[in-house]
């Protein structure tokens, strides 16, 4: 009997938190709705004005994305919790920070690239020039990494908890404020056609950070949670 | 909750955990499987602390909780092809042969949300079966499932022992296995 490996542990889970995803896509959907039309309101209720509009595009892009990820994170483990399937993973022998790695990516997949991929539309729409739409996509794409990867964490505590998602915004937000920062700094330099890189370069750094910090701490959080 | 128990069980031996509702059958169950830190005291596999090597020990045993621990949108098959999966290479052959063991043959593409509970029970216990682990740990065993169920799990859980495996059980009624005898031990309510 040949064991599983624990790279092959962790593609089951992501293929599997896809299917699941594409089978219930209207929730997955939600948060990306939330995305446009939180950006879209902004111009209605501020000012059409190009050169007003461009001044605060870049914290509307971010603020909007940061909430709408922030939407979804409730989704990540509760569901496997519930029906008793996140016990099995728990026990199947497999190291659990690889399991949550790939659930943490396959959350990033389902919620995230969707999200940076419909980015240069709404970022368009709220007067952000066609030269810094390249931006707007890398500060969102490392940005939502961020978030995925700190969510699960705080996704991942307040699990046992009926009432869990102000208390998940409570941890997430604060955590993300960095990102937040850096993310709308890149933007707003390239809207006002300065180079971004360095900003982007501290962002990336921090995806990198979170990565490699956040499985063993969801893996810890999920041991807590289910006890 | 619970204090001063304990027992052994060796190859080929089933053990059934009795006692009324509420005694700690279940805590005792999760606590073997390591869901549940015990306050004092401790699990030994093999004569060393199941702690000290949490995955190894886990890969040694499946457990059969009172939630079935399957995915509602997805498909039996897609189920256990994931959790087997987990933890080592199975085939569609040895799946379709365990539906099959068990009497659902037929729900192997349907989605477990369409199925009934009787169904959902037979397809974990599939999963248990199929894991290929020296010991099971199995929590109400017999809860939604009919006659024939029955029939069919007692008879897979006398081939387990038959095979050198040990079982753990936890249920109201004593478990009749073809061909073996379950040491019983009492939980004081």
């Amino acid at each position: 009997m040949k064991r599983t490996t624990a790279l092959s542990a962790a593609l089951l889970v992501y293929r599997r938190d896809l299917l699941l995803a594409q089978r219930h896509w209207g929730q997955v959907a939600q948060p990306l709705v939330f995305f446009v039309m939180v950006a879209t309101l902004f111009p209605l209720a501020l000012s059409p004005e190009l050169s007003e509009l461009r001044r605060i595009s870049s914290g509307v892009l971010w603020v909007a994305a940061l909430l709408a990820s922030l939407l979804g994170l409730e989704l990540l483990f509760r569901s496997d919790h519930a029906d008793g399937t996140l016990e099995q993973m728990l026990l199947s022998g497999q190291p659990l920070s690889m399991l949550a790695l790939a659930k943490g990516f396959s959350h990033w997949t389902a919620c995230g690239l969707p999200l940076v991929l419909l980015s240069p539309f709404v970022a368009t729409g709220i007067g952000v020039p066609f030269d810094a739409l390249g931006t707007v996509m890398i500060s969102l794409a490392l940005g939502t990494g961020i978030l995925s990867a700190i969510g699960a964490i705080g996704s991942a505590l307040t699990l046992g908890l009926r009432r869990g998602s102000l208390l998940l915004g409570l941890l997430v937000l604060p955590l993300a404020m960095p990102a937040l920062i850096f993310g709308a700094r890149a933007i707003d330099l390239s809207i006002h056609g300065d180079n971004a890189r360095g900003p982007l370069l501290l962002l990336a750094a921090m995806l990198v950070l979170a990565v490699t910090l956040a499985p063993p701490a969801i893996a810890a959080a999920l041991r807590i949670s289910t006890e | 909750m619970l204090s001063g128990v304990s027992f052994e069980a060796s190859a080929g031996e089933c053990v059934h955990v009795l006692g009324p509702n509420g005694s700690g059958k279940t805590t005792l169950l999760r606590i073997i499987a390591g869901l549940l830190p015990p306050e004092a005291g401790q699990v030994d596999f093999n004569g060393r602390d199941t702690r000290a090597d949490r995955d190894g020990w886990c890969a040694a045993f499946s457990y059969l909780a009172h939630s079935d621990g399957l995915k509602p949108e997805l498909t039996a098959f897609e189920n256990l092809a994931f959790e087997v999966g987990l933890r080592r290479g199975v085939g569609a052959g040895e799946i379709e042969g365990a539906l099959g063991d068990l009497g659902i043959a037929q729900a192997r593409d349907q989605v477990v949300a369409t199925l009934s509970a009787g169904q959902r029970r037979r397809i974990a216990f599939a999963r248990v079966m199929l894991a290929g682990a020296p010991l099971w740990i199995l929590d109400e065993p017999y809860t939604n499932l009919d006659r024939d169920g029955s029939v069919f799990v007692s008879a897979i859980i006398g081939r387990h022992l038959d095979a050198g495996g040990a079982a753990l059980i936890a249920a109201h009624r004593p478990p009749a296995i073809p061909g073996h005898r379950p040491r019983n031990f009492e939980l004081a309510a």
